[in-house]
């Protein structure tokens, strides 16, 4: 089972790696693998069931990572969040209020092009905008905490724009308190 | 041993010196349009002991400091017609005029019953037929332990630097830079430091957390750089002799961009709190500290000018980040575009400015401009006038100067996806150089000629 979540979670970041062109799309939406058939001996035919959203612990590391998603991204030289940011924060605010011995780590990330002191600055502009949104739909501020890494820790090793576009990004972390 | 020779070398001064009074020596000049590096020969020195090898990279070391500087073309020692150069003795000018060398450097080296060793050394000017007197004396003298041996050479190397150029020394000094080692996406970053040259390279965190932008003191051997130790990023000091780590101040945000003050005693510093960056200054000795901007931009990246007056710092508060000039005092200044304010802006031209650094002569700060998916670094008047970018890749970042104001230290990413590695280019925008490294390197930072 922990295999098959990786897995998903895996494709998840894949498909978010493929499809996103300025702005990749978030790792959100529940991941249900489409069914695998195997043939076995040419006439019997083997279905293996999908993995089912239930089998995520609510409440969960993975359930936050999984079903709720922990990351939004920002355009270039950008710290406003947008809709689609704005639709992610409030899953993530409803999901902390549910389980309020949560406490969570705002980091703030950016490119890599830009120079490292002002992309420190940057990072945690980002990371305040996330928390204060968080903050705005009734999440106490005394469990967020912020961080910023401004260019040094790339979630996307690539040198191009998608790689960019993934590491402009808040990335909301449970520290403790989450369901095991 | 000076003063054993001083009587023969009374004797040549006296000859050369009634003949070359009015002459004009040689100058070897480091701003010229149309550029000539200047030939110097430097033979082995003369041995007195058994470590002819030691001698012999003593004399290695300083043809290399010299020859780094791209204003010296170094003559090769086997077109050298002497041979039996002694340092109580003038050198036959004749022979050199031939492999047409303007200056020779003749040095003697000692093993001394100590144990310690001593390099004297001095410098002639061949068409002029002189001695090239240094700080007034008609040569020098160094002794150190063998362990030390570099910086004798650095040192001699600086003397002849500095008398034939007129500027101020720089290679006796250190390096400290950013050592980065593993995958990009789990980068391990860990504080070096090696000597101007490169030498007596040494890490001095273990890379448990990453640590950025190092600067050294310009009065002590320490360094106040940047940490995420523990998970939060805040500035700290270190010592390089102790080892000892210090956190740097109690402020409740995150703290970066560190600098030391002209004189040593405070540290400018950005704090990042809810979102918004600003610059402040900590008097090291009282551990107070004073704002010194308020403002809702991103305020970072602050550098003192020599006289301790102003600070130029990076800015977005005009819509990119750009550089701005205000009064360390937080008084208004008469802005160089016209009016008054308490931060005048510097840069106008296309792209984003940031990591400003004041030259410790004054009169420029060096920058990492951003424009067209290229990275420069440059330099600029401190009116905003005269701007000129010295090196482009696609990243040149993080520019330092070396003590003397001539040589500007940097680091460059030549192409997508490869690793950080030293720089040095001349002021002139000549003699671009890679300063080689163990590992990949970033943030190097140039320390105060050693004592």
């Amino acid at each position: 089972m922990h295999i098959l979540l990786k897995a998903s979670a895996a494709a998840a970041l894949l498909a978010a790696t493929a499809a996103c062109a300025s702005r990749p799309p978030p790792v959100a939406d529940p991941v249900t693998p489409p069914p695998v058939q195997e043939t076995v001996t040419g006439t019997e035919t083997v279905v293996t069931e999908p993995v089912q959203q239930s089998s995520i612990t609510p409440g969960s590391l993975e359930d936050f990572r999984v079903n709720v998603g922990e990351r939004v991204y920002f355009d270039l030289d950008q710290y406003r969040l947008d809709s689609d940011d704005q639709e992610i924060l409030k899953r993530q605010a409803a999901w902390l209020n549910a389980y309020p011995n949560v406490r969570v780590l705002v980091a703030g990330n950016a490119d890599e092009r830009g120079t490292r002191e002002y992309n420190l600055a940057l990072g945690e502009r980002r990371a305040s905008a996330a928390k204060d949104y968080l903050v705005s739909l009734g999440v106490s501020a005394s469990r967020i905490d912020t961080v910023s890494y401004g260019k040094e820790r790339p979630i996307a090793g690539g040198s191009n724009e998608q790689s960019w576009a993934m590491n402009r990004n808040a990335w909301t972390q449970i520290v403790s308190g989450a369901t095991s | 041993m000076l003063k054993r020779l001083m009587p023969l070398l009374a004797v040549i001064l006296l000859a050369v010196g009634l003949a070359g009074t009015a002459s004009a020596q040689l100058q070897v000049r480091v701003d010229e349009g149309i550029f000539k590096p200047t030939p110097i020969a430097i033979p082995d020195f003369q041995v007195t002991g058994t470590n002819t090898q030691l001698a012999r990279q003593i004399a290695e070391v300083v043809r290399s400091d010299l020859a780094s500087t791209g204003l010296f073309d170094m003559q090769n020692p086997a077109s050298f017609i002497q041979r039996d150069l002694s340092i109580n003795a003038e050198p036959r000018f004749a022979d050199w005029k031939i492999i047409r060398t303007d200056a020779l450097v003749v040095g003697a080296f000692e093993e001394l019953p100590d144990g310690k060793l001593a390099v004297s050394f001095r410098l002639w000017d061949v068409y002029g037929g002189e001695l090239m007197r240094i700080n007034g004396e008609p040569g020098r003298r160094l002794t150190t332990t063998p362990e030390n041996w570099r910086r004798i050479a650095h040192k001699i190397a600086d003397s002849i630097y500095t008398r034939l150029t007129g500027e101020d020394p720089y290679f006796d000094t250190r390096i400290v830079y950013i050592a980065e080692t593993g995958p990009k996406t789990e980068r391990v970053k860990r504080l070096a430091i090696m000597d101007s040259d490169g030498a007596n390279q040494q890490y001095l965190t273990s890379g448990r957390s990453t640590v950025l932008t190092p600067r050294f003191s310009p009065s002590s051997q320490e360094i106040t750089y940047m940490s995420f130790e523990g998970g939060r990023p805040r500035v700290y000091l270190f010592n390089i002799e102790t080892g000892r780590q210090e956190l740097l101040g109690n402020f409740p945000g995150m703290t970066f961009a560190p600098r030391f003050g002209t004189d040593g005693q405070s540290v400018l510093l950005s704090q990042a709190q809810r979102g918004n960056t600003d610059i402040y200054i900590m008097n090291l000795r009282t551990r107070e500290s004073r704002r010194l901007t308020d403002h809702p931009a991103i305020d970072t990246s602050p550098s003192m000018s020599p006289d301790g007056k102003s600070v130029v710092f990076n800015s977005d508060r005009g819509g990119t980040p750009q550089l701005y000039i205000m009064n360390t005092d937080g008084s208004q200044r008469a802005c160089p575009s016209g009016g008054r304010d308490t931060a005048c802006r510097i840069t106008f031209g296309r792209g984003r400015y940031s990591t400003p650094v004041w030259s410790p002569r004054g009169d420029l700060i060096a920058f990492t401009k951003q424009e067209g998916g290229k990275f420069y670094i440059g330099v600029i008047g401190i009116d905003g006038k005269g701007e000129r970018l010295l090196s482009e890749s696609y990243l040149d970042e993080g520019p330092d100067w070396s003590p003397n104001g001539r040589v500007i230290v940097f680091f460059r990413e030549s192409r997508p996806g490869a690793g950080p590695q030293l720089w040095s280019v001349d002021l002139s925008g000549r003699n671009e150089r890679r300063v080689m490294t163990q590992t990949d390197a970033s943030d190097p930072a140039w320390s105060p000629i050693l004592q």
